[in-house]
């Protein structure tokens, strides 16, 4: 029989702390207050005192409240039945639907040996010239997109979600507005997707620590399938939401804070995440990509920037537009050199003029004379961004490859390009090249 | 020891435990903590009365107020001896392959497998015979392992003289097999296996003395061994923010420098970018040897979503490791990426024992940390006098928003030798490796010759002026000159900077190419070019980097390359201004 515990000696933030014993850390908790009953979560233990982090929020919760240990870690059902179906933050039905209990698991598990991991080597199509050609997406990758609010970052990973052929579809929201949640979802209607989906969506107006599990939630659902030989796709929207909740938690704990005010562990909770992502040896894989909205589009905030270590690579979504520049893809290199032989080159050279383009473009603004190399690189930035950046281009990779040539062909002269010679020969467009 | 000292514990807070004793405990000592049939490893980080602070290298999910804690007595220590080489190590050095085949896909936590396998089989030729005066480092004997003779040594940990009492004959024996038999001046006898422990936070120092580092590392990379060396025994640091390309170059790094041993301590970082080296050092031929790059290497991986605590160890275990070889005479480089993730174990460890925070909360006692564990890197001559082993240390680091002002990197300069700063504008640019190169800079001595380098240096410089200048004035309001003179230095980056590590010919450049190509390059330089017009030697730079570039790509002194440089020689004729 539990024990009942009747005095809760302190309530600050979301923490509160009551005096009990035989309790383990990360244990789970019911508090029952005038407002309904929550989960509780130990984050701390110190001599006879626990802290616990209310999900539910501490609002309301009276020092006479009812505290009841479970006995248990946090554990959330990976049964196939969880296929088309919502749960908040707290793995709790958001559809009206029955609880499952099925085949739970233990969230936020061990990491995986990198003895077991693979060198992912299968590209995921998207169908945008910008990742297919410029940042190959790579099964088992870790991406964020990083974007302002504002910006179409959720349409994008709709529509990435809805394009790659994965098995299953996972969906983290933290903090998500409540018509984004309804966008995602009659989105993935639309498609037929629904069914192949799971969705933990934790909304602007939910209990902030509900936040914090999402990921969690999510990644532990996610590894079970991958287990199981799927290819599974996460996608966590918005993870700036997500570390402020973390920030918020470890002030209350009065831990202290390092770089504006988030806690000094910011990156290894993040990297806790992103490290789910991965390629099993001999079973399925799991490929996560998280919008993460950069605070006054400062790429140097502490969330941005630990992610960008974290992550392998970055999209950055700016203007409607994946930025060639600062976008990367550390896997690319993995994949592009197996898809057509010209690919590399097409990527370096295209790029490079666009840098060179967006030179002169300064030095047409500041008033300079324009030379005729000037006046070609003005019309191929045009082409470039018309042609291939526009997020609505949806062509295969080939074929964006080949309008790559074609604009190339338009502005410039064969060597002016640097490509090697027997590639130019093979792919220039028209006569052949030099 | 069957009298440990326990405790009991009485705080949990993340991966730090408070834990009450009664007895006596050392800093630094290893303890266990009791959680059914799990023991989970941990340090004593801190001692206030008759609480410890212990930081736990794993998770302390389900650790409960008056579990049992088990002192050990003897601090944190790395397993040395014959088979290290080719392993793959968490940071704590359990055998990550090992582990996989015991407990699957995952780090279950609370498994600890032997360092070494102590079933192998190892041919022993012993050097050292009774009567024999050795100290701690002197040689025993030795066994083959891969193309290294590995020594067998005298443990670092014993003081004082000792006579050898008995050597083991020639034959095949297992590691923990008795070697030898030393006596020291008190007359007590101990014997010797292959194997010996020492504690990794504590430097390994049984040789005579520091010497300078003078001699190259050569590395393969050209902006490295032309513009910032690297010396054998020296250190050096590689800071850029994220996507500036530090890992790729320190994996180039990894596969072409001519160190006999290299370690490749992956802290904090990726777990992926491990996963390659893991991959695809079995398979990568070292054309030094002949035989495969893992047959050299040890991988230490404590990657970022590992324990914590575990990840401050793993620096410290690696570089034992290399001092371990370096006591065999060997030269060996070690490579951590990153040591920033070093730090911000330290950082949070200082947090949650609630430390008073330096600079960005990190402790103050960083910097200290950041020198000690830089200061092991040198090379030594040892006991005898005459044979020389050296570590060097490269250190990735990851600044805060790429910015250089932060305390790690700037700990990190001031005891560095050779400072390889990457950055954002170079690689957005993508010119590779984005070591920048008016912001970096060596105190080691370049593999070509002084005046070749100081024109290549003057003329970048020149080159950036003009660019910065051309930005205000224009190109219409450019000399002539000047304007060619920003051409050679941007031909300079393209041909001789820029490396393809994803080119088989161009990745690795030995030092014979860098001095014949380096020669070549600084010729283009140095030679007056007459032009009737900026698009006319905007034309002929653009064609001259195209023919140079594929002349990158073209095996050394093969005959195409011959045929190539006879090309190279005609375009320059073309327009060389004759006096």
């Amino acid at each position: 029989m539990r024990k009942i515990y009747h005095r809760i000696i302190q309530i600050a933030g979301n923490v509160i702390t009551v005096e009990a014993d035989g309790v383990a850390y990360n244990d789970l908790a019911e508090v029952v207050s005038s407002r309904g009953t929550s989960l509780a979560q130990v984050i701390r233990l110190q001599d006879s005192k626990v802290f616990l982090q209310v999900f539910a929020g501490s609002r309301g919760i009276s020092t006479g409240d009812e505290v009841r240990f479970l006995g248990k870690p946090m554990t959330v059902s990976s049964s196939d039945d969880l296929l088309g179906r919502v749960f908040n933050g707290a793995g709790v039905p958001r559809d009206n639907r029955p609880e499952i209990h099925e085949e739970e698991v233990g969230i936020a598990g061990p990491s995986v040996n990198p003895a077991k991991r693979i060198i992912p080597r299968k590209m995921i199509r998207t169908g945008i010239p910008m990742i297919d050609v410029f940042n190959t997406l790579v099964e088992s990758q870790k991406l964020p997109i990083f974007s302002v609010a504002g910006e179409p970052y959720n349409e994008l990973l709709a529509r990435i979600a809805m394009q790659a052929e994965v098995d299953v579809i996972i969906l983290g929201g933290m903090g998500l507005k409540y018509d984004d949640y309804l966008f995602f979802r009659n989105t993935l209607d639309e498609h037929g997707a629904l069914s192949r989906t799971v969705m933990f969506i934790h909304t602007a107006s939910d209990p902030v620590v509900e936040c914090l599990l999402v990921p969690d939630m999510c990644l532990a659902v996610a590894e079970q399938y991958a287990l199981r030989g799927k290819r599974v796709l996460v996608l966590l929207s918005d993870m700036t939401n997500f570390a402020d909740a973390m920030k918020e938690i470890s002030i209350t704990m009065e831990q202290i804070p390092s770089n504006r005010g988030y806690p000094g562990d910011l990156y290894s909770k993040l990297a806790a995440r992103y490290e789910k992502a991965v390629d099993f040896d001999g079973a399925g894989s799991i490929t996560v990509l998280a919008v993460t909205t950069m605070p006054g589009d400062d790429v140097t905030h502490p969330i941005p920037d630990n992610t960008g270590y974290i992550t392998e690579g970055q999209f950055y979504l700016r203007n409607g537009r994946i930025e060639p520049f600062g976008s990367l893809s550390r896997l690319k290199q993995n994949v592009n050199g197996k898809t057509r032989p010209d690919h590399r080159a097409v990527m370096d050279t295209m790029i490079r003029f666009y840098s060179d383009y967006k030179e002169t473009l300064e030095k047409q603004s500041m008033g300079f004379q324009m030379s005729s190399w000037d006046e070609k690189l003005l019309k191929y930035g045009r082409l470039f961004e018309e042609k291939l950046m526009d997020l609505s281009v949806n062509i295969q990779l080939e074929d964006a490859l080949d309008l790559g040539w074609k604009i190339m062909a338009e502005c410039f002269s064969p060597t002016e390009t640097g490509i090697k010679s027997d590639i130019l020969t093979a792919y220039w467009p028209g006569e052949k090249g030099n | 020891m069957p009298e440990n000292s326990k405790g009991r514990i009485v705080g949990v807070n993340g991966n730090l435990l408070t834990v009450e004793f009664d007895t006596s405990v050392i800093q630094n000592e290893v303890a266990f903590v009791i959680l059914g049939d799990l023991r989970l490893k941990s340090e004593v980080i801190r001692v206030r009365g008759n609480r410890a602070d212990l930081q736990v290298f794993e998770s302390t999910d389900q650790i409960r107020i008056g579990d049992t804690v088990e002192f050990t007595g003897s601090l944190l220590s790395a397993t040395l001896g014959p088979g290290l080489l080719k392993q793959v190590y968490d940071g704590l050095q359990n055998p990550l392959n090992k582990l996989a085949e015991k407990s699957g896909f995952f780090l279950e936590r609370g498994i600890y497998l032997d360092a070494l396998d102590y079933e192998t089989q190892w041919e022993f030729t012993p050097t050292a015979a009774p009567g024999d005066k050795l100290r701690a480092g002197d040689r025993i004997g030795w066994v083959p392992e891969g193309i290294f003779q590995h020594w067998i040594m005298v443990p670092f940990a014993f003081r004082g003289i000792w006579e050898v009492v008995s050597v083991t004959e020639k034959g095949t024996y297992k590691p923990k097999d008795t070697m030898a038999v030393l006596r020291n001046s008190r007359g007590e006898e101990r014997s010797v296996t292959m194997v010996q422990e020492w504690p990794v936070k504590i430097p390994i120092s049984c040789y005579k003395e520091k010497i300078l580092p003078v001699e190259p590392l050569i590395t393969q990379q050209r902006i490295i061994d032309t513009f910032f060396p690297v010396a054998q025994g020296g250190t050096f640091c590689t800071p850029g923010p994220f996507g500036a390309g530090k890992t790729v170059l320190q994996h180039a790094i990894s596969q072409f420098a001519e160190a006999d041993v290299v370690i490749v301590a992956a802290c904090g970082e990726r777990a992926g970018e491990v996963v390659e080296i893991l991959r695809e050092f079995p398979e990568l031929k070292d054309p030094r040897t002949g035989k495969t790059l893992i047959d050299r290497s040890i991988i230490i991986c404590n990657t970022s979503s590992m324990p914590v605590a575990a990840r401050e160890a793993s620096v410290y275990t690696a570089v034992t490791l290399a001092e371990y070889y370096r006591q065999m005479g060997l030269h060996t480089l070690l490579l951590a990426d990153s040591t920033s993730r070093w730090a911000q174990a330290l950082r949070e460890m200082s947090g949650r024992l609630e430390e008073i925070p330096g600079e960005e909360a990190f402790p103050a006692y960083l910097e200290s940390r950041i020198s000690g564990f830089y200061e092991r890197a040198g090379l030594v001559l040892l006991n005898d006098g005459v044979t020389r082993g050296s570590v060097t240390i490269g250190g990735a680091v990851s600044p805060a928003g790429g910015n250089f002002e932060e305390p790690v990197t700037q700990a990190t300069l001031k005891v560095v030798g050779s400072f390889l700063g990457l950055s954002r504008d170079r690689s957005s640019a993508r010119r590779f490796p984005a070591i920048h190169p008016l912001e970096s800079w060596s105190h080691y001595r370049s593999i070509v010759p002084a005046d070749q380098l100081n024109l290549a240096v003057r003329t970048l410089r020149r080159g950036q002026e003009v660019n910065q200048m051309m930005k205000v004035v224009g190109e219409e309001g450019t000399h002539i000159d000047d304007f060619v003179m920003y051409l050679k230095s941007e031909f300079l980056d393209f041909v001789y900077l820029q490396q393809n590590t994803f080119d088989p010919v161009d990745s690795a450049s030995s030092r014979e190419r860098q001095l014949y190509c380096f020669e070549r390059v600084v010729r283009v330089l140095d030679t007056p070019f007459s032009f009737e017009s900026r698009d006319e030697a905007r034309q002929f730079f653009q064609e001259l980097r195209v023919t140079f570039t594929e002349w990158n790509y073209m095996p050394f002194k093969d005959e195409k390359f011959d045929a190539q440089e006879k090309v190279i020689e005609a375009k320059i004729q073309e327009k060389a201004r004759h006096a």
